[in-house]
């Protein structure tokens, strides 16, 4: 499968990584160039410096003909936007979007994004481990 | 009307002091503590702190009775995010957009915010405008039509100089508006003979320049 992904932060690099250890084709995108420290020095996949919103450098990194995309810049605006134009504009068939504000995610989900939002899964896992804890006081 | 501006800086800001003045009620939504305090100052209660991409702060400004929200702030993801939500979450009839990277415009028109503006863009056509080397010049982009309207000169070594508009053959996706002829504007009809110093203005489909500069334009030697 050919992947892109935008944003070689903690959740990009370590999505690369283990995506080209599943074997499949994996490009990343990062404005930082120095992001690519995050990636063993003999990471198979390929690394782009740009921005996500440069239409250039996302058909540079092969969008046309991506199968998936991950968005995961450090800017919620931002990686809607992107996920937008890789869905709407490139067709990509499968686009996942970090999007760290549980109301922004929500609400994009309704218009056909797939969000993923960490906070709110901080906050269950959080809730969960407090209230189902059957030590607590009652 | 209420209005609601996103991004306090230059152009919020003198939007906000203009509008108020005509009458309208406006909120000013601003993200940089410093910049509010010093906005305060000058607004009072018509400034208010927040990111303007945050749906509660959006809420709390009353965003879903506003009848027009401009997004100015410097960052285009941002203004492309406020009117988006304003208009798909919130039911907002009209929203404005600044595009602060021309290069971003197809973005902003992917997502359907409305109306756009350009500062870089409009200066750039202005540019184009003024300097004569520049053969075809862009002078108006109906987005949401997908047309444009350009202007040329017609110059002596063109192919089309001596032949009337009828004889032309024109790209399909494009039709002639008028042609000056000193000072003189007239309604490009079949019958309009083209000659070298007219300055014609033709209506095209985008893409469809090249084929239309083939047809009117002398190749450069």
């Amino acid at each position: 499968m050919k992947v892109l992904i935008v944003g070689c932060g903690r959740v990009g690099s370590a999505l690369a990584l283990r995506m080209t250890d599943d074997g499949n084709d994996v490009t990343v995108i990062d404005e930082d160039p120095e992001a690519l420290a995050r990636l063993p020095e003999d990471w198979p996949g390929r690394f782009l410096q740009g921005h996500g919103l440069d239409t250039d450098v996302l058909i540079d990194a092969g969008i046309e003909s991506a199968d998936a995309a991950i968005i995961a810049t450090d800017g919620d605006n931002t990686n809607i936007v992107i996920a937008q134009v890789a869905q709407k504009r490139f067709n990509v068939p499968c686009v996942v979007t970090r999007v760290l504000d549980p109301a922004r995610a929500k609400f994009y989900k309704t218009l056909g994004l797939q969000t993923i939002c960490a906070t709110s899964a901080v906050i269950d896992t959080a809730f969960q481990a407090i209230c189902d804890n059957p030590g607590r006081a009652a | 009307m209420y209005i609601l501006i996103a991004g306090g800086g230059k152009v919020g800001a003198n939007l906000a002091s203009t509008l108020l003045k005509m009458g309208h009620e406006v909120t000013l939504l601003e993200n940089d503590r410093e910049r509010y305090a010093r906005l305060e100052e000058r607004f009072e209660h018509v400034v208010r702190y927040g990111d303007a991409t945050e749906l509660f702060v959006l809420e709390r400004a009353g965003v879903e009775r506003a009848d027009l929200v401009v997004a100015v702030t410097g960052d285009d993801e941002d203004n492309v995010i406020v009117c988006q939500v304003a208009k798909e979450k919130y039911g907002v009839a009209k929203c404005i957009a600044r595009v602060n990277d021309p290069r971003n415009q197809p973005h902003f028109d992917m997502v359907g915010v409305g109306l756009t503006v350009s500062a870089t863009a409009t200066i750039l056509a202005l540019i184009e405008h003024e300097l004569p080397e520049h053969q075809l010049v862009k002078l108006l982009d109906l987005h949401r039509e997908n047309l444009e309207i350009v202007e040329f000169a017609i110059e002596a070594g063109s192919p089309a100089a001596g032949r009337s508009v009828r004889d032309l053959n024109l790209p399909s996706k494009s039709r002639l508006i008028s042609v000056t002829r000193d000072g003189r504007a007239e309604i490009a009809i079949g019958d309009t003979e083209l000659r070298p110093g007219d300055l014609v203005m033709a209506i095209l489909e985008p893409g469809a320049e090249d084929e239309l500069k083939r047809v009117l334009m002398a190749v450069p030697a």
